[in-house]
């Protein structure tokens, strides 16, 4: 690429940066929290998820008091059993994954050279979500109401009332609310690595951390909606009785198991994969030099991606599955160690190849490696069915699961809090106190959990409130007491040593690191001064002058003259610029949507129905509110400069647009979602003889009806898109609401087909698998139907038209998905049941 | 909360003399003799403890799971020094940069072509372990000695068949099997998932409600050992032992056909004050008008080691505890407490239990 420099003088640049400095500003007072900027949002994100694991780490030690000597009876059993259940759902829904989320958020726009994700305002609502959501759950314990089933939520202990109580539910909800948020922050991420990297960073040239993030978003994609269909069921029975779980009407436990663990194994690589990435952006900087094997790291993280949801049945080698799956599930377990090991001696070779400086991010990553090698090693023996019948459900897995996620994750995620303590702050963290506190950290997790290897093959079972003396677990269990205090200190001291004053470092690269987010000037808020032209994957190694040239404007993007927040659109492989994105700024609107939909979950948990449906409308207004005015705004000019010489249009629709592929990415997750319930009704016909216990079906007839005209309807809204674009608005307009129509209609023969024939979805779990993939579909196409009522008063108020047509694009974009769920559900409720 | 030294070497000894062989009497006291010597020492690979561990196999199962896992760490230890060693190589200040080539073969061979050699032998190992343990078909082979466990909150129901599947007897918390035979246990469950695990002998295996499992386990040297509960199922999941107590064949035979036979001497007095509280509508003493089914069977309940599901020692004073509070003992446990008795009553229903042997 050879374009041509912008050069500004002085006086301009100072001008520029007023206006840039006026249109990114934060805003003050109490209308700070109304922020959207990456930098905010990143920032609270992250420093709520670290408070969530200090909640959780509290939680840890009062078990650790429990268990210090046998037949204790400091706490009573439901105070233990809600701590650890509260421990393991906080520490992997409120900590494990949004800390990345959050880092995410934090970087990437750095990372990529943009000025911004392209919805900001999505990944403030996504916080809020989280925030409101996590305060929830953790709140619980302290009105003695917590779960108590364990992170896991078995039915029946968790599905039957007289077992459990409003706990089951407050975890249900809350963390479906929870995984809303984790589902927008994967959205986000995944456009914003494929849309808005710097021109010239070919997608071969993003930096690790770009490609580790781009895998775990999609692995959040297709892992957290089996979980949220689990949840739709769980809720179903706990709520109404409908009998998914419940044996005795023809339910089964073990599905709950199944899709738990769809989810719950990827979910250890989607919380490992990004400790991972942060490693692979610290390793070059301290090596001195690029990532040896650039292209076997990529690969083998997508293939451990890939690997991940091969092996959920692991988790499941003692329910009586068939041995000849055990055998499978084991060797697939195996196998995701070889890309594993090529990750780890990636980082090994790339420290051969250089010449190491070892600071304490480094200390921290080596130690977590020593002791992640240890979990990785005892991963190995679990994996292996025979060993796991012994050590399943164990104080051995105790150990293997917290060597895994804590020598994997949380010391990377120290190593990576030291490493961008600079990037955030302006500030440096101290040696000396980093590297007491590793040591504290590193002999007390050892001290804490080697241990717990040997009581659990002596056979301590886990989740116990206590045990008898003198069956050989008493000093193991007061050694990991005083181990776990260590290990607590040491993590008090990175927090002291981030609240100890501190001064200013004098450069914005105190690591001489080589990625692009090093050239940002944590004190000002626009991100990159002006978006440069990447030729490298190291720029600041490689590119002469680089700094110099973003900080003096030379680059895309010197100048905020529209008085609109800016960031560049390029393409997906070669990021090529092709258009000037306007994001959304300063906004309360995320709040009232997240609180009021928030809301929503919380009534339910009480079975307030009236606050559920206040809440309901208040969500869909605010949101509705949120479209109107925050996207597809027609622009005053088609095309604006974007400095180097460069035009770009500031409108773009279809799929080279930022929402479009926002569509698509929501789509498939929902997709997955609705396979999980799919799956479930299958899941059903295998294990039973006759899966419908003599109950009558939905017949025939209706669901083929729903099935033509579903296909009917999403003809009309290919026909509106059509005519819309050849400027017949009025034609548009008449088929927009011909297809609305015709979806209701569909709809409702999609309910008449089971509720002509009386089914009663409480009596058996065939009725009720039919119901609820008959509802699931319904209530998207009323989705549908609100979003084209909304094209069409988008037409009516001129706000649409033949050329900005982002809306109507998007809108049949969803109806596609729409016509293959309903023609897949009425498909499978009507006719699998004649043709089996 | 708990009462103390349900597996010490004074009432092992009795419990097993009772049985037919004063075996384990010795070796649990060079336990205690060697406990203190080892805690410094070999702690982690001591098998002394005895009772509930998986590295003091009394079967093959366990054996088989337990040198898999001496293997393994021996294995393991090696690949880990390698690691850490390569690793602080890497690290070592002032060292001369290796050639990127170099370093790529690091990657290939030890981050690919070493794990996949080493596991493709660990998992052909294990695949070939698999139906030596356990059978590939759940139901096992044909003429096996059955015993088909419940699993309760928070307490274990043992009904005992003969081979071809038809009922002998019931009795709870307690397992006796003979020994140098294989066992087919079936698993089942009324209300919530459990886990019957027994570390001495192998593997667990869930009792699932709605699902029959099954699983076949043999002891191979006569002994007490001790069983757990290993998902978790509610409040009181950690108080859901069971003994289990391998005897020679000799003895096992003797043993059903005593616990088999109805008419046994009793304390008539006794029976009546736990007729009058209407303790039969939950339990089952064989021989009585006691039949309930809701709770566990009591027959024979004095001979059992422990009760409470290895909750507390086997004396008439803990009997007498627990019926008066069972929620103290066992929270959440389904048996309403019985502090309301007239006095005596409580402890004439613990003395009548103790003596059912």
């Amino acid at each position: 690429m050879t374009k041509a420099l912008g050069n500004f003088s002085a006086e301009e640049r100072a001008a520029q940066e007023e206006r840039l400095r006026k249109v990114w500003k934060t805003p003050g007072g109490w209308r700070y929290w109304t922020s959207v900027n990456n930098s905010e949002i990143g920032l609270w994100y992250g420093v709520a998820a670290f408070g969530f694991m200090l909640f959780a780490g509290v939680l840890a030690l009062l078990m650790r008091l429990q268990l210090a000597v046998p037949d204790n009876d400091l706490f009573s059993v439901e105070f233990f059993n809600q701590a650890f259940t509260l421990h393991g759902t906080v520490m992997m829904f409120l900590f494990a994954v949004p800390i990345f989320e959050a880092i995410a958020i934090y970087l990437l726009p750095s990372l990529l050279g943009a000025r911004e994700l392209p919805f900001p305002r999505l990944s403030a609502f996504g916080f809020w979500s989280f925030l409101l959501g996590g305060i929830f759950v953790c709140g619980s314990i302290f009105f003695n109401s917590a779960p108590n089933a364990g992170w896991f939520m078995y039915p029946p202990l968790a599905t039957k009332e007289e077992y459990s109580g409003i706990g089951a539910d407050i975890w249900l909800l809350g963390l479906s609310f929870i995984e809303v948020a984790s589902i927008a922050a994967a959205v986000e991420i995944i456009v914003g690595i494929m849309k808005c990297r710097a021109p010239g960073m070919r997608i071969n040239m993003m930096p690790m951390f770009a490609w580790y993030l781009l895998i775990v978003a999609g692995m959040i994609l297709f892992a957290f909606p089996p979980l949220i269909a689990g949840d739709l069921l769980f809720e179903m029975e706990r709520m109404f009785h409908w009998p998914f779980f419940d044996s005795e009407r023809g339910g089964d436990p073990l599905l709950w198991q199944h899709l738990f663990w769809i989810f719950g194994h990827p979910e250890v690589y989607i919380i490992f994969l990004p400790a991972i990435a942060l490693m692979a952006m610290i390793v070059p900087t301290f090596a001195q030099r690029p990532i040896v094997g650039y292209s076997w790291i990529v690969l083998a993280a997508v293939g451990t991606g890939f690997l991940s949801f091969g092996l959920w049945v692991h988790h499941m080698f003692a329910t009586g599955l068939p041995q000849i799956s055990l055998a499978f599930f084991s060797a697939a377990s195996e196998a995701v160690v070889i890309p594993t090991g090529v990750q780890i001696f990636v980082f090994i070779a790339t420290m051969l190849a250089g010449r190491v400086i070892f600071s304490v991010p480094m200390l921290f990553g080596a130690g977590g490696l020593v002791i992640f090698v240890i979990g990785g090693l005892t991963g190995v023996m679990v994996a292996l069915a025979p060993f796991d019948w012994q050590a399943h459900d164990t104080y051995f897995v105790v150990a293997h699961l917290h060597y895994v996620l804590i020598g994997g994750m949380l010391f990377p995620v120290v190593a990576g809090i030291y490493y961008y303590f600079p990037f955030v702050t302006g500030w440096r963290l101290s040696d000396a106190w980093g590297k007491v506190a590793f040591w504290l950290m590193f002999t007390g997790f050892n001290i804490a959990f080697f241990p717990m290897h040997f009581s659990g093959l002596r056979g301590m079972p886990r989740r116990v409130f206590t045990y008898p003396e003198d069956i050989g677990w008493d000093w193991f269990n007061l050694i990991s007491t005083i181990g776990a205090f260590i290990f607590a200190s040491g993590v008090l001291t990175v927090v002291a040593d981030m609240f100890r004053p501190k001064v200013k470092l004098d450069t914005l690269n105190p690591w001489k690191a080589g990625t692009l987010e090093w050239t940002n000037n944590p004190d000002e808020n626009w991100g990159m001064r002006s978006v440069p032209i990447i030729t490298s994957r190291y720029p600041l190694w490689d590119q002469p002058n680089l700094q110099r040239d973003i900080e003096e404007a030379r680059y895309y993007l010197p100048d905020a003259k529209s008085g609109r927040r800016e960031t560049l659109v390029t393409s997906v492989l070669d990021a090529e610029p092709i258009q000037c994105l306007r994001v959304g700024g300063t906004s309360y609107v995320t709040i009232v949507a997240a609180m009021s939909l928030g809301g929503v979950f919380i009534a339910l948990t009480f079975h307030w129905w009236l606050i559920t449906a206040i809440c309901g409308v208040i969500t869909l207004g605010a949101i509705l509110y949120w479209l109107w005015t925050g996207t597809a705004e027609i622009p005053e000019a088609p095309e604006m400069d974007v400095g180097m010489g460069e035009s770009l249009p500031i409108y773009v629709s279809g799929p080279p647009s930022v929402g479009w592929w926002a569509m698509f990415i929501t789509m498939v997750g929902d997709g997955t979602a609705f396979a999980s319930l799919v799956f479930g009704y299958f899941f059903y016909w295998t294990i039973h003889g006759d899966f419908t216990n003599g109950i009558e079906g939905p017949g025939v007839l209706w669901p083929v009806i729903a099935i033509n005209l579903f296909v009917l309807s999403w003809l009309l809204m290919l026909r509106a898109r059509h005519l819309n674009r050849a400027g017949r608005l009025d034609e548009a307009r008449v088929a927009l609401v011909g297809a609305t129509f015709i979806a209701l209609g569909g709809s409702a023969a999609g309910l008449a087909g089971p509720y002509v024939h009386g089914m009663d979805p409480t009596a058996h779990v065939y009725p009720a698998i039919v119901w609820i993939i008959a509802i699931w579909t319904v209530v998207h196409a009323a989705a549908g139907c609100i979003m084209q009522l909304y094209c069409l008063a988008r037409s009516l108020a001129g706000r649409m038209t033949a050329r900005y047509d982002q809306d109507i694009i998007n809108v049949t974009l969803y109806w596609h998905f729409l016509t293959v769920t309903a023609v897949v559900a009425f498909g499978i409720i009507g006719l699998f049941p004649v043709v089996r | 909360m708990s009462g103390g030294r349900l597996y010490g070497g004074a009432s092992l000894h009795d419990g097993m003399s009772r049985i037919g062989g004063a075996y384990l009497s010795r070796s649990a006291q060079r336990g205690a003799v060697l406990r203190a010597a080892l805690l410094f020492g070999c702690i982690p690979l001591s098998s002394c403890s005895g009772v509930q561990s998986a590295l003091d196999p009394a079967g093959p199962e366990a054996a088989n799971v337990a040198t898999l896992f001496y293997v393994m760490l021996v294995g393991g230890s090696l690949i880990w020094i390698g690691v850490v060693g390569v690793l602080a190589y890497a690290s070592r200040l002032g060292r001369e940069p290796h050639s990127e080539r170099m370093a790529g073969w690091v990657i290939l061979l030890c981050g690919a072509v070493g794990p996949a050699v080493i596991l493709g032998a660990l998992l052909s190992y294990a695949v070939w372990l698999m139906p030596n343990l356990r059978p590939w078909t759940s139901s096992g082979e044909p003429g096996l000695r059955q015993i088909e466990v419940t699993g309760e909150q928070f307490w274990w129901r043992a009904r005992y068949l003969d081979p071809s599947g038809a009922p002998l007897f019931e009795a709870a918390n307690e397992i006796v099997m003979p020994v140098g035979e294989r066992v087919l246990f079936t698993l089942k469950s009324p209300d919530v998932i459990h886990s019957f695990w027994i570390p001495s002998l192998g593997g667990k295996m869930d009792a699932i409600p709605g699902r029959i499992n099954a699983v076949t386990l043999e002891a191979s040297k006569a002994g007490l050992y001790r069983g757990a509960c290993a998902e978790f199922c509610g409040p009181s999941h950690a108080l859901m032992a069971f003994t289990v107590k391998a005897v020679e064949p000799a003895a096992f035979e003797e043993w059903l056909d005593e616990r088999a036979a109805v008419d046994r001497p009793s304390d008539a007095e006794g029976l009546a004050v736990f007729l009058r509280h209407g303790c039969g509508a939950c339990h089952t003493i064989a021989g009585t008008q006691a039949n309930g089914e809701i709770g566990p069977n009591l027959t024979a309940v004095g001979a059992r080691e422990t009760i409470a599901a290895g909750t507390l020692p086997n004396t008439t004073e803990a009997i007498a505890r627990f019926i008066r509070n069972p929620e103290e003992i066992k929270p959440g446990v389904h048996m309403p407490a019985f502090d309301m008795l007239p006095d005596g009553d409580v402890e004439m229903i613990a003395a009548y239990l103790k003596g059912l042997k």
